[in-house]
This record gives structure tokens, C-alpha cells and sequence, in this order.
């Protein structure tokens, strides 16, 4: 199977301190890879960084045959290729449903408004929001809101999806809608990073599962092998935590 | 059956409710009574101040109200005149300003600093300042006749001064908008540009168009200030009025025709920030 992402020694720090050391992970086309670990040990940098939304100070990061790490590119078109949903949604208060899906679509890939609108809206029917195209997001539940932020991404048809713990702002209830959307990614064989709390989901749906500590890779496994036998000090002081 | 059941009535309410009405109506009664005791010591006593005549002949002065009336009415319609072309020519002029100020990129830097200055020199000044050294100023400069008019020259030093602080305004509204919003935007691709016109512009304008209400009232009244350096608008009018007559009523008049105006708009302005408070806090 073809490497889509590869990730040679990436290091980022925030102004003195390090929160990526040294990160190097490949990721094959059609894998999903659950990044687990403590709160500030460096899942969701690593994701903003893999989207060039923060410039990383060392490594490579490569995207198919492309080193998209290299400063002097243009960020914009890469950004396309890879789709990022947030932990806290960020749908666009001021647009419709409809308008934050086509949005991207019509200004970035230029396609007519017609052709845009046709194509969220199978979007929209597959994940069961088609009714909510004309709403605005505050009229809208969190786990409906996470599910247009990642239709808003699919829209753009990325080839790497990027999730940065896409339920830790929900209600325990909202959760299951929005986890059934990622096993339905799946399925569908998107190449996926997904960070994550939620340890049962990483163990179902990942094909493999790294830890992260103080923004070092400590271990990765398939999650049979990491959850069930981890290598690790680290790895099973973390686990007996949080199982 | 019948006997068991409790007789409720829309009257039988709870000690803290039949409380709640006894303060209500309690207060109620006091507020009346004390606005008609200060009404009734006001209508009695001021007309007995000595030189109240003088004052009831020289501001509020029936006749002369009425004679100039229409006279200050339709010198208003100027006011509102430049009132009118002056905002779209600010709004456009200060966003101008306040995106030049928010540039990042290195060849853009003369812009930046140039809204930079702009705004603290304008802000700085008063704005009858710059009416009277525009105003009078280029037109002294010996223009040809359509180009030295008082209401090009006056508008364009009111656009000037009032584009700074709205700028101010712009800019500050462009930085309310959380960076996660930019953050979405260009993580789907979207250019800086496309980012600020279609993300954080609309929903920065819509945050701030209560504080641009403010600025809608003080432009309506500041447009007077051009009756310094020539057109007969209503002020001008009213001065007119006050040496012809020798009183001040026209004044007064002017007064109640601004009135009529930016009170309903003070009014309209607050309930937009109320209602921007209340869906905050909801």
C-alpha cells in the first residue's frame, strides 16, 4: 500500500517550549491512525501543523511525493488536498447550512453555485442533514454541527482527513451521531488522523493507535497489541488512567 | 365527589405572589403621586420666576416658531443631504483604512503605516478644524466654479475626520472575530483575502453595527458644522432667523427638527445593543 502522508522527525515549539519532538509516522492510503495521549502532549498541534496552519521549525512532512513542510510553498492549494475538522466545530455563524458547505467549493475549486449546491446536498442526504441545508448552526444540536463541519470538509474532497478530538465538545448523547459519520469515513476507506479521547472508538474503528507524550511518539500498535500488551512505562500508566 | 376538590381560582396565588403585587402596586402609587406634585410645583412656580416673560418671549415664542418652521424644515433637507451621500462615502473610506491597517504582507507595508498615521492625526484633530481648513481652505486655493463648492469641500472633510474613528470601529470588530473562524476558512483553502471578505468581514460589520449606529446620530448632528463655511442648512437657517428677529426661538425650532430625528435612532441604536447583549449572554 502507497505511504499518503509521511511525517520525518517534525519538531514545533511555542516560543522556548517544545510540543513536537522529533515526530516521525507514516500513514498508508486508507489507514486511520488514532493519535491518543494526556491533554497538551501535542495531538492537535501535530494536526494543525500536518495542515500547515502552524509552520513546523524542523523535519519533513510529505504528502504523497511532495515535501509540503517546505517554507517556500504556497499553502493554499496543499490545504485543499487535506481536510481539518475542529474540535469546536467552527462552522460560519453569519451562513446558512448550505452556504458553509459551498462556500469552499465555489471560491477555492471555482465551481458554479448550481454544480456546488447539488453536490453538498448529497452530502448533506447522506449524513442525514438534508433538512437542515437552509438553518443557520446555532439552530442546530453539537452533534448536527460536528457532522456539517465535516461534510463542510468532505465538500472539498481531501484526500487526508485530519480530526482533532471532533466530540470532545459534545454531550455524551451527541457523541454515537458523530462517531457513526467516521465509521461511515471508514468504510469508505478515507485516509484518516484522528485525535481523540474517546479510547473504545480508537479501538474499534483504528487500524492503528499512537501515543503521544509531551509531543514525542512513544508507541504505536494495532490496537489489539496497544491497548491489550502496551511496550511502554508510559503507555500503561496512561492506559490504567484512562481505562 | 364534587365536595373534595379544591376551589382554585385564578386569584389564589402564593404569599410570595400576593407580596410580590402589594410592593408593585405600592410603588406604583408612590411614582404617580411624586410626578404630579414635581409637574403641578413646575407649572406653578416657573411661570411666577421673575423673567420668566423674558425667556417665554425669547425662546419659546409661539409666532415666530410657527413662521419659521417650514423655513428650517426644508433647510433640514439639505442637512439630510449631505447626511446621505457623506455615510456611504465613510463606510467605504474607513474599511478601506481599517483592511490597510490589518494587511500583514511585506509589499503592502506603506499602506499599513499610512492608515496607521492616518487615524491617529484625524482622531486627533477636531473634526470643525478640518471643516474650516478644508471647508474654506481648498476652495480659497481658486477653484473654477463647480469645484470650490462649500458642500463638496465640507463633505470631504467630514468623510475625512469621521472615517477615522469608524475605522477604528472596523478594526476592531475585524479583530472580535475569533482567529478558529479564520482558522476554518483557510483550512479549507480559502485565501487570506477570500478569507477576511466572505468569514471575518460580514460577521465583523454585523458585530459592530450598533457602535456604527453611534456614529450615524453624531454624523447627523456633526453636518451642521457645515454651516459654518457657507451652505444654508438648517443652523445657518436658524441664525438667519435669530438676527433677523432678534430671538431665539428659530434656535429652538432647529432643536425639536434634530430632535425628531436622532432620538428615534438613539432609541433603535439601543435596543440593537441590547438585543447583542442578550444573545451573548443566552
Amino acid at each position: 500500500m502507497s505511504v499518503k502522508l509521511k511525517l520525518k522527525s517534525v519538531s514545533k515549539s511555542f516560543s522556548g517550549t517544545t510540543v513536537i519532538d522529533n515526530f516521525s509516522l507514516d500513514v498508508a492510503t486508507g489507514e486511520m491512525v488514532c493519535l491518543i495521549g494526556a491533554s497538551g502532549s501535542g495531538k492537535s498541534t501535530l494536526l494543525r501543523c500536518i495542515n500547515l496552519l502552524e509552520p513546523i521549525d524542523n523535519g519533513e512532512i510529505w504528502l504523497d511525493d511532495f515535501d509540503i513542510a517546505e517554507p517556500s510553498l504556497d499553502p493554499d492549494p496543499i490545504r485543499r488536498r487535506i481536510g481539518l475538522v475542529f474540535q469546536s466545530f467552527n462552522l460560519f455563524p453569519h451562513l446558512t447550512v448550505m452556504d458553509n458547505v459551498t462556500l469552499a467549493p465555489r471560491k477555492v475549486l471555482g465551481k458554479g453555485k448550481l454544480q456546488a449546491q447539488a453536490q453538498a446536498m448529497e452530502l448533506l442526504e447522506r449524513f442525514g442533514l438534508s433538512d437542515k441545508a437552509r438553518a443557520y448552526p446555532d439552530h442546530l444540536s453539537g452533534g448536527q454541527q460536528q457532522r456539517v463541519a465535516i461534510v463542510r470538509t468532505l465538500a472539498m474532497q481531501p484526500e487526508l482527513l485530519l480530526l482533532d478530538e471532533i466530540t470532545s465538545a459534545l454531550d455524551p448523547e451527541l457523541v454515537g451521531e458523530v462517531l457513526d459519520v467516521v465509521r461511515a469515513l471508514k468504510a469508505s476507506r478515507m485516509t484518516m488522523l484522528l485525535a481523540t479521547h474517546e479510547m473504545a472508538f480508537a479501538r474499534e474503528v483504528a487500524d492503528r493507535v499512537c501515543f503521544l507524550d509531551e509531543g514525542r511518539l512513544i508507541e504505536t500498535a494495532p490496537p489489539s497489541a496497544l491497548f491489550t500488551a502496551p511496550q511502554e512505562q508510559r503507555t500503561r500508566e496512561f492506559l490504567s488512567r484512562v481505562l | 365527589m364534587t365536595a373534595f376538590q379544591p376551589t382554585i381560582t385564578p386569584l389564589q396565588l402564593t404569599r410570595r405572589q400576593r407580596h410580590d403585587r402589594r410592593l408593585k402596586r405600592r410603588s406604583l402609587v408612590v411614582s404617580c403621586i411624586s410626578v404630579l406634585l414635581v409637574a403641578l410645583i413646575l407649572v406653578l412656580l416657573v411661570p411666577k420666576a421673575p423673567g420668566w416673560e423674558a425667556v417665554k418671549s425669547s425662546f419659546f415664542n409661539w409666532d415666530i416658531l410657527v413662521k419659521t418652521f417650514p423655513k428650517l424644515l426644508s433647510a433640514f433637507v439639505v442637512d439630510l443631504k449631505i447626511f446621505f451621500w457623506s455615510a456611504p462615502l465613510i463606510f467605504i473610506l474607513s474599511l478601506a483604512i481599517a483592511l490597510a491597517r490589518n494587511t500583514r504582507r511585506p509589499a503592502l507595508f506603506p499602506l499599513r503605516l499610512f492608515g496607521a498615521v492616518y487615524t491617529d492625526v484625524l482622531r486627533g484633530v477636531p473634526v470643525i478644524l478640518l471643516v474650516y481648513l478644508i471647508g474654506f481652505g481648498i476652495p480659497g486655493l481658486g477653484l473654477p466654479r463647480p469645484y470650490n463648492s462649500p458642500y463638496i469641500w465640507g463633505t470631504v472633510a467630514l468623510v475625512l475626520g469621521y472615517s477615522a474613528y469608524v475605522a477604528e470601529v472596523f478594526r476592531a470588530g475585524i479583530e472580535s472575530v475569533h482567529s478558529s473562524q479564520s482558522a476554518a476558512a483557510r483550512s479549507l483553502g480559502l485565501s487570506e483575502s477570500d478569507t477576511m471578505r466572505y468569514v471575518v468581514l460580514p460577521q465583523a460589520i454585523r458585530r459592530q453595527v450598533p457602535a456604527l449606529m453611534n456614529f450615524v446620530i453624531a454624523l447627523l448632528k456633526d453636518v451642521a458644522l457645515l454651516s459654518f463655511i457657507g451652505p444654508i442648512e438648517i443652523l445657518r437657517q436658524a441664525n438667519v432667523y435669530k438676527s433677523l428677529m432678534a430671538n431665539f426661538t428659530p434656535y429652538v425650532g432647529a432643536a425639536i427638527i434634530f430632535l425628531c430625528v436622532t432620538i428615534p435612532v438613539t432609541r433603535y441604536a439601543d435596543y440593537l445593543l441590547a438585543r447583542q447583549r442578550n444573545e451573548r449572554t443566552t
